[in-house]
């Protein structure tokens, strides 16, 4: 079994600050870290194939720097990854970076066929959710999204089964292989990385790509192979703020009752 | 791997909406996103049309027109009885073809975020994510869809320009349904799905809704929300009393959550569920802009917390500066007082 794993390196939004004049995002404040949800996808892999036996490959688009996200793979148990870095990826949106991860994917392929890919189910700066499916359609291979359990795995039948998250529940579906899982964080809980691991991530080099090394079409990654830009960036609506309501506790409760009954007419039939 | 192809925008005419029905049900951002949609169609001056996938799914489409769509392009076939991103997706992507949209959206929900990007991917073309807030550049007759990026942190406006459809997926909860206008009609349009049930490759094997008797998030009218300012368990407790007496569902923050006080799905906010209730209490909720991506569009927001500078605030309709342990018990006994009345009244 070949699992192969789609990691991005992201900025930790939860530091990440706007610049109130500019509105452009001040980077230095947010440490890259590896998106959270692709932890969660490669943990999910280690573990089938600790069960299964098979390989663990990650493959991750981004500058040199993304170097340090592929070793956190390395720890975490994958056995080997592939940056593909270059120039020309650059602005690229959900089609252009589905497209490149396609094309790197693919050459990954010819030496190794995949039975089984992850991803994230979004990035947590992009936040979109399209990368996983964009890249399944490209391969012409079906695409579970939103897993958050493995419920079997047939390596004779070549089959598996997950619980997806939906709106108001689950789903249990069954796919053929190959295909593309993009994973929920509750799919699993990250362990700590065995010593070994982490000395094997400290001395591992990640194999790196540019544009030279697969074969692609210039005119569909990068800015180029974009349709979609970024027309402009400007802060969350601020509102004004609440009313501040005064007066002892008994006092403020009752004024806010009143407001909710006689100004918003709420409660005036029974409920609401 | 075909390029993406451009067109002459001329040939692509007409705002459509995708219906997302699971068994027979209409998904309420459907009919928001036809509620919106109709106000694009009209700004550009063209149709607005549903596209309706599903087996036994025909008597919908009178509910679409009634809600605004000039059109519904139905392909209605058991291979469709259940949602599968590859069989949806060769319908869709075949109706588009033929009949060529300039605007085509979907509700960012689990169906429509991975059905979105599939089409977009075989089409070739651009497709906004998460959009809470669409107009139209009427000068170069585009589209504007604007998302939050960054965990919440930024507002990002999406342009595509050149490839046909716009595509984008639009939040839950963030556009309104029109009235329905009884007895409106409109153009069905029937295409036969070009997908064999031995073609596919992934089945559905059994669908577990949440059964519970409490009332769901995105359907409650009011909502009483807790947050790590609660302290601890039995302090969450609070929020389930106000609740109760309001007949009200239950939610939480993140932090409320990960102390292991309410369910994942009881989570408000960027990585919970999006909410727009008439009533939303913030209790202890310190107001991250995570959290209250998830709940801005409530109607009316009271928010409780000790800290006068507490971001909730900004978000809020009443603020009150106050200790939850004092006040909250407070609005349970005035509410059950209220409450009491009302049955004596009734009764
Ligand atoms: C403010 C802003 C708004 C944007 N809005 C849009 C938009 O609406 N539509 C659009 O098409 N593009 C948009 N983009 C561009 C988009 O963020 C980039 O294309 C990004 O590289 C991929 O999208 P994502 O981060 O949303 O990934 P997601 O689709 O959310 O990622 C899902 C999974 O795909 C895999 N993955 C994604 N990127 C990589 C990578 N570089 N290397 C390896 N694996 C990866 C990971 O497994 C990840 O968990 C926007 C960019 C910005 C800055
Ligand atoms: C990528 C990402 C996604 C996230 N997604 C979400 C999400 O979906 N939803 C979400 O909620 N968060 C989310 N978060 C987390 C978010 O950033 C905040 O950390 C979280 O919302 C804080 O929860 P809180 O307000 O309960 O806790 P705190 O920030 O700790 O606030 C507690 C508040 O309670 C007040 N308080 C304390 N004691 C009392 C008292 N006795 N009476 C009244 N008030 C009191 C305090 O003044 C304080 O304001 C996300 C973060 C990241 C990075």
């Amino acid at each position: 079994m070949h699992y192969v794993v789609f990691v991005k390196q992201v900025p930790d939004t939860s530091v990440v600050k706007l610049d109130p004049v500019t509105n452009t995002l001040d980077r230095s404040s947010a440490p890259s870290i590896i998106n959270p949800y692709d932890a969660h996808a490669v943990e999910e892999a280690v573990r089938l194939k600790q069960k299964y036996g098979g390989k663990v490959t990650v493959i991750s688009m981004g500058p040199p720097m993304a170097v340090s996200t592929i070793k956190k793979c390395i720890e975490l148990g994958a056995d080997e990854g592939y940056l593909i870095s270059d120039r020309a990826f650059a602005g690229s949106d959900t089609l252009a970076t589905s497209y490149a991860l396609t094309q790197a994917l693919k050459k990954v392929m010819e030496k190794e066929p995949v039975d089984l890919i992850f991803a994230g189910k979004q990035a947590i700066d992009g936040d979109t959710a399209q990368v996983g499916p964009g890249v399944a359609r490209r391969l012409g291979i079906p695409v579970l999204t939103q897993v958050d359990q493995i419920e079997s795995f047939s390596v004779n039948d070549r089959t598996i089964r997950v619980q997806r998250k939906i709106e108001d529940g689950h789903e249990i579906v069954e796919s053929k292989l190959p295909c593309l899982l993009t994973v929920e964080k509750e799919i699993n809980e990250l362990t700590y990385s065995p010593l070994p691991n982490m000395i094997r991530a400290a001395k591992y080099q990640p194999i790196v790509w540019t544009t030279n090394d697969i074969e692609v079409d210039r005119n569909q990654l990068g800015l180029k192979g974009s349709p979609t830009v970024v027309g402009k960036i400007f802060a969350p609506p601020k509102q004004s703020g609440g009313e501040r309501i005064e007066g002892t506790a008994d006092e403020k409760v009752a004024k806010v009752i009143d407001k909710l009954l006689n100004v918003h007419g709420l409660f005036a039939k029974e409920g609401v | 791997e075909k390029p993406a192809v451009k067109l002459p925008e001329s040939e692509y005419q007409g705002v459509w909406i995708y219906i997302e029905q699971r068994n027979g049900k209409i998904a309420p951002v459907s009919l928001e996103l036809l509620g919106e949609g109709r106000k694009l169609a009209d700004k550009l001056g063209v149709e607005l049309a549903g596209v309706l996938l599903g087996n036994n799914v025909r008597h919908l489409t009178k509910t679409l027109y009634e809600h605004g769509a000039d059109t519904v392009y139905l392909m209605d076939d058991p291979v469709l009885d259940q949602y599968r991103s590859e069989a949806y997706q060769v319908g869709v992507v075949d109706f588009v073809r033929k009949y060529k949209p300039e605007i085509l959206l979907f509700g960012a929900t689990a169906i429509g975020r991975d059905l979105a990007s599939t089409v977009a991917t075989e089409l070739g073309t651009g497709l906004t994510a998460d959009t809470t807030r669409l107009d139209i550049d009427m000068q170069n007759r585009l589209l504007e869809a604007s998302r939050p990026a960054m965990g919440g942190n930024i507002m990002a406006t999406i342009l595509c320009k050149v490839q046909r459809p716009q595509m984008a997926s639009v939040r839950p909860k963030v556009f309104k349904a029109i009235q329905p206008i009884a007895g409106r009609t409109g153009n069905l349009i029937e295409e036969k799905i070009n997908v064999k049930e031995a073609d596919l490759r992934t089945k559905v094997i059994s669908v577990a809704l949440d059964v519970s008797d409490k009332i769901r998030l995105s359907d409650a009218d009011i909502i009483v929300a807790g947050g790590k300012g609660l302290q601890d368990e039995k302090g969450f407790r609070l929020v389930h009393e106000l609740a109760e007496v309001l007949g009200a569902a239950v939610g939480a923050s993140r932090d409320a959550v990960e102390a292991g006080w309410a369910s994942h799905s009881q989570q408000v906010g960027q990585t919970g569920t999006t909410v727009a209730p008439k009533l939303y209490f913030a209790i202890g909720i310190s107001g991250a802009v995570q959290h209250t991506v998830g709940m801005e569009n409530s109607e009316i927001v009271v928010a409780i917390n000790k800290d006068p500078n507490a971001q909730i605030f900004e978000k809020c309709t009443y603020a009150i500066v106050g200790d939850a342990f004092e006040i909250v018990p407070k609005f349970i006994e005035e509410f059950k007082k209220l409450k009491q009345g009302g049955e004596r009244k009734h009764g």
